[in-house]
């Protein structure tokens, strides 16, 4: 079997694993990594979505062995020192959740999202997270916490950027 | 409207500390509170059932029927048995002797057919999906290898897919007593005089199709025993149902079956259900000692959750030339599927209460009959039956509207009751306590900027443009908070409609909720803690509550039907009253005063006309200590209490549409949508806004995208997320959302329940609008979803559709 070694939240782990087994099973399967949801299977929902080297993956589409070498971020790797990372922060605020189970992925969707257009409109964010699907809140909670989210975020950089050396 | 409109309209309903009073003038009740649950949400902490692994688990995976009837004339599980890591296969005969049936717990008539429903088919199927064997694996992909080695034959039978096709003489049989399930009737007035020499008769049919519920969690079950008693943890809206019902199917006894709701991500009535995967994970737990597991992917699911919907209607109305509504005739085919599950028969005779809406008139008719088809049964679906009702309503009454040339909302405020009429008992024979639909539908008007798109309406038709403007109009109720159960048992239900709470006060004053109602979204421990916050005078901070697991909530009816803070709320606030009664008593012992003396207020127990109190947290610690109680007194402040209805409540609104329909291709764009809802007095504003919205845009999904789709053959197409189209959020448009309250009078909370409005008004608001576009091009009805292809081919053969060419390269259907 494949041996692959992939960091995980800031973790490294060593793993054997079958060519066939999907990201999402190693993370909630054999590395406890539960936050991962998985809501469908053909890759449509989004639910599974995480960072892999930066960017957002459906980790339902990707082979484990495609993620050697890599770093991933799932949701549980977000917060920092007990703190909410922004746009954690801004679902709860905007109540852009109910059941929350598409929360993880939407949430690592629209950092990912961020991460090309800081400011998004309110149509940029519609179109930016079509791929994932929420039956619960109509979108426009999420809508506008993505929206509130963005604006955390580009005031907590200037600090950060001070911060840095 | 503008965006500055919508911001304002939003910001009134959710601002932080918005004191919207609530039982002794709350400083809870009413307010924005944000989420206790998010917490665990948005950190990924959250306990899906599928998360759970248990050591030596097995896992199961369940092979399924490719054929919509058949009979099986072979199994041949030999080769899977000896693939790695398989533990066990199973098929149907198997588990015959024990499986039992699957339950159907309303019967709704006395001709009513309950055919045997087998969790694994044993010797016919008569759906695509059911389960025909099963394999039981070291881990999941192994369980799905061996299910290929599984080898079974069939002998085809003939498919049943059309519900009128099934009722014909010659017609190939689902069951052996026929296609027929059952045929429920209610009358009231004379129907025959009402549309006597009528004025205007409107006949219209219109088809509820199919839908798949799709809440995002997929089901999951995990079963396990200790060799006496059981453990099931499940993906479901009802655990304390399901431990009723799964005890009498399987024989396991209630008091040694403990039934875990842990976080469920999504039920919508999909999860209202007593399923074949949980019966057969409990019996392969019972066989093999060991804890197992199955997690359904979501295109099993697509197959196999209950699907919603599905009903012919026939609409009559008969009105006076002024628009007077004089009766309506209502006959409804509903497809019940294969079986009849937990409440498959009662779904559209929740609707037969609803078809009158909000309207006057002398008289009633209505007939359901429930047809057997080779399909997955159909259940409980966000709204279930109420949704079919209204939307067959409103669109009736906007085509009386049309066919008398008479605006729309005139028509209705004509046959509408009015605000000073309430309490008034429909022709349904429903008493609505209370309502305000001239207020409601005013304030959606003026949000809506109704005269300014009537003339731009006007405008585009004028000009012939081929972007056409339509408005629609929905001016729901519903009935919910289900249900008084006196009412229930005498609709042939087979349970009570009551609920439980319980309210622990313990030594330091923090309090324990123990809730009935099962939540899978809906924030209930917020806002049970916004009521008990209230109630007591502690900290909302100092509030838990429990739910959703036999052995710590031991009774309750679960969460459907927009009954858990109507029914469950109100047994909180009755648990809190006998709570304090007992502090009362403790705290007149303690201050040395009679207890009429005592008096209550944000947590603090005084002497009436002296300074003397005692705090609510001072109680807990003495009544814990209990060296200094009444005499006689029972060392406890704790109280259970259990709220049965007297009466339904009923949530109504006023929803407005307005749609962008371009004729060249189809296309139906919504430009505004604005709700404005009354569900009496609001317990949490945030949460109360956030079901609106979910609502609104689950019915929008059948007005214009979802459908359950199946071949000649009794195929499901639709098995996949990449089939069946679930809205995403660049498919729908932002609300603009605002309220009426008018409290209900019928419960101390004057609450009336949320979860389905939004759904049950949006579908017919969205129709309405798309035909009103299109009328004058000689459309009366567009069949749901309103696809592009749909609308384009209802114009085209109106002969009204703009021909492809010089001005254009695009418009024909994909």
């Amino acid at each position: 079997m494949p041996r692959i070694s992939v960091t995980v939240d800031g973790i490294r782990y060593d793993e054997e694993v079958e060519p066939r087994l999907l990201l999402v099973h190693l993370l909630r399967d054999r590395l406890g990594k539960t936050g991962t949801p998985i809501g469908c299977d053909t890759s449509n929902c989004g639910a599974c979505t995480v960072l892999l080297d930066g960017r957002s993956v459906k980790s339902c589409s990707v082979l484990a062995v495609q993620a050697d070498g890599g770093d991933v971020v799932t949701i549980e790797g977000l917060a920092t020192g007990g703190t909410w990372h922004p746009m954690q922060k801004a679902f709860h605020e905007e109540h852009a959740l109910q059941c929350g189970y598409c929360t993880p992925g939407m949430i690592m969707a629209a950092i990912d999202l961020l991460h090309d257009d800081p400011d998004p409109s309110e149509e940029a964010v519609r179109e930016g997270l079509e791929g994932n699907l929420c039956r619960c809140t109509g979108y426009c909670t999420i809508v506008r916490a993505v929206r509130r989210g963005a604006r955390e975020m580009s005031q907590e950089m200037p600090r950060e950027g001070m911060a840095t050396p | 409207m503008t965006e500055q409109l919508d911001a304002g309209v939003v910001a009134r309903q959710i601002k932080e500390g918005d004191l919207l009073g609530g039982p002794g003038g709350g400083r809870e009740v009413g307010r924005a509170r944000r989420r206790k649950e998010d917490a665990r949400l948005v950190t990924g902490r959250t306990q899906w059932t599928d998360n759970i692994q248990l050591p030596g688990m097995l896992y199961v995976a369940f092979l399924r029927s490719p054929m919509a009837h058949a009979r099986i004339t072979r199994v041949d599980t030999s080769a899977a048995r000896t693939q790695p890591g398989v533990v066990a296969v199973y098929s149907g005969q198997d588990f015959a002797a024990e499986q039992g049936s699957l339950p159907c717990a309303w019967p709704v008539s006395e001709d009513i057919v309950i055919p045997d429903h087998p969790p694994m088919a044993v010797t016919e199927v008569r759906y695509v999906g059911e389960a025909v064997a099963c394999v039981v694996a070291t881990d999941r992909y192994k369980a799905a290898d061996a299910l290929d080695a599984i080898e079974i034959d069939y002998e085809p039978l003939d498919a049943v897919t059309d519900m009128t096709a099934a009722l014909d003489e010659g017609s190939p049989k689902v069951h052996e007593a026929g296609n027929k399930a059952f045929t429920w009737k209610f009358a009231q007035g004379d129907i025959d005089a009402a549309f006597r020499d009528a004025a205007v008769v409107i006949d219209r049919t219109y088809v509820q199709q199919r839908l798949i519920p799709s809440a995002m969690e997929p089901r999951a079950v995990v079963a396990q025993t200790d060799g006496d008693s059981f453990t099931l943890h499940s993906a479901t809206q009802i655990p304390h149902v399901l431990r009723v019902m799964l005890a009498l199917t399987t024989g396991i006894p209630e008091h040694k079956l403990r039934v875990i709701a842990p976080d469920v991500g999504g039920g919508f009535g999909s999860k209202l259900q007593v399923t074949a995967e949980e019966v057969l994970c409990l019996l392969i737990t019972r066989r093999l000692g060991k804890p197992v597991k199955w997690t359904e992917s979501r295109s099993e699911g697509n197959l196999t959750v209950h699907h919603g919907r599905d009903q012919l209607q026939r609409i009559s109305v008969a009105a006076d030339a002024d628009g007077r509504i004089r009766g309506v005739k209502v006959d409804l085919l509903a497809d019940m599927g294969a079986y009849l599950m937990l409440v498959t028969p009662g779904v559209p005779l929740l609707g037969a209460f609803m078809y009158s809406g909000i309207y006057k008139m002398d008289a009633y008719d209505f007939t359901c009959t429930g047809v057997f088809t080779t399909k997955m049964p159909t259940d409980a679906y966000r709204g279930a039956g109420r949704p079919e009702a209204t939307f067959a309503i409103e669109r009736a009454v906007d085509e009386l509207a049309a066919e008398l040339g008479m605006d729309p909302i005139e028509l209705r405020r004509r046959n509408w009751i009015r605000h000073s009429e309430f309490p008034y008992t429909t022709i349904c024979g429903l008493t609505y306590d209370s309502g305000n639909y001239e207020a409601a539908t005013d304030r959606a008007l003026a949000l809506f900027g109704y005269d300014k798109l009537r003339a731009e309406q006007a405008d585009r038709r004028e000009r012939d443009d081929p972007v056409q403007l339509g408005i629609g109009v929905s001016t729901y109720t519903e009935m919910c908070g289900l249900a008084p159960s006196r009412v229930l048992g005498s609709l042939a239900y087979g349970a009570g409609g009551w609920e439980h709470a319980g309210v622990r006060v313990l030594p330091t004053g923090k309090v324990e909720v123990v809730t009935g109602t099962s939540p899978h979204g809906q924030g209930h421990e917020t806002a049970w803690s916004q009521i008990v916050a209230d109630a007591l005078g502690v900290p909302f901070e100092d509030v838990a509550v429990i739910h959703g697991d036999t052995s710590s909530s031991h009774k309750g009816m679960d969460t459907y039907g927009s009954r858990s803070l109507v029914v469950g709320g109100v047994a909180v606030v009755q648990a809190c009253e006998k709570v304090k009664e007992n502090a009362k008593q403790v705290a007149a012992h303690l201050l040395e005063a009679s207890p009429d003396d005592i008096e209550f207020s944000r947590g603090e127990f005084r002497v009436r006309g002296t300074g003397a109190s005692r705090t609510i947290q001072e109680i807990a610690l003495a009544t814990f200590a209990a060296h200094n109680l009444p005499d006689g007194f029972e060392p406890r402040l704790d109280a259970d209490a259990t709220f049965d209805p007297d009466n339904f409540s009923f949530p109504h609104g006023t929803h407005l549409c307005a749609v962008e329909v371009d004729t060249e291709t189809g296309a139906t764009k919504i430009r505004s949508y604005v709700a404005v809802d009354d569900v009496g007095s609001v317990v949490n504003p945030l949460i109360v806004e956030g079901q609106v919205h979910g609502g609104i845009a689950q019915g929008i999904a059948q007005a214009l995208f979802e459908e359950a789709v199946h071949d000649a053959d009794g195929n499901l197409l639709t098995t996949t997320m990449a089939d069946y189209l679930l809205p995403s959020a660049a498919d729908l448009p932002d609300y603009t959302t605002d309220r009426t309250e008018t409290p209900a009078t019928t419960n101390p909370l004057g609450v009336k329940g949320v979860g389905e409005a939004g759904t049950i008004a949006s579908t017919p608001a969205v129709v309405n609008a798309i035909v009103d576009a299109l009328r004058p091009r000689g459309v009366q009805d567009v069949a749901m979803p309103c696809t592009p292809e749909r609308v384009w081919r209802v114009l085209d053969q109106a002969g009204t559709a703009p021909r492809a060419g010089a001005q254009t390269t695009e418009g024909g259907p994909a």
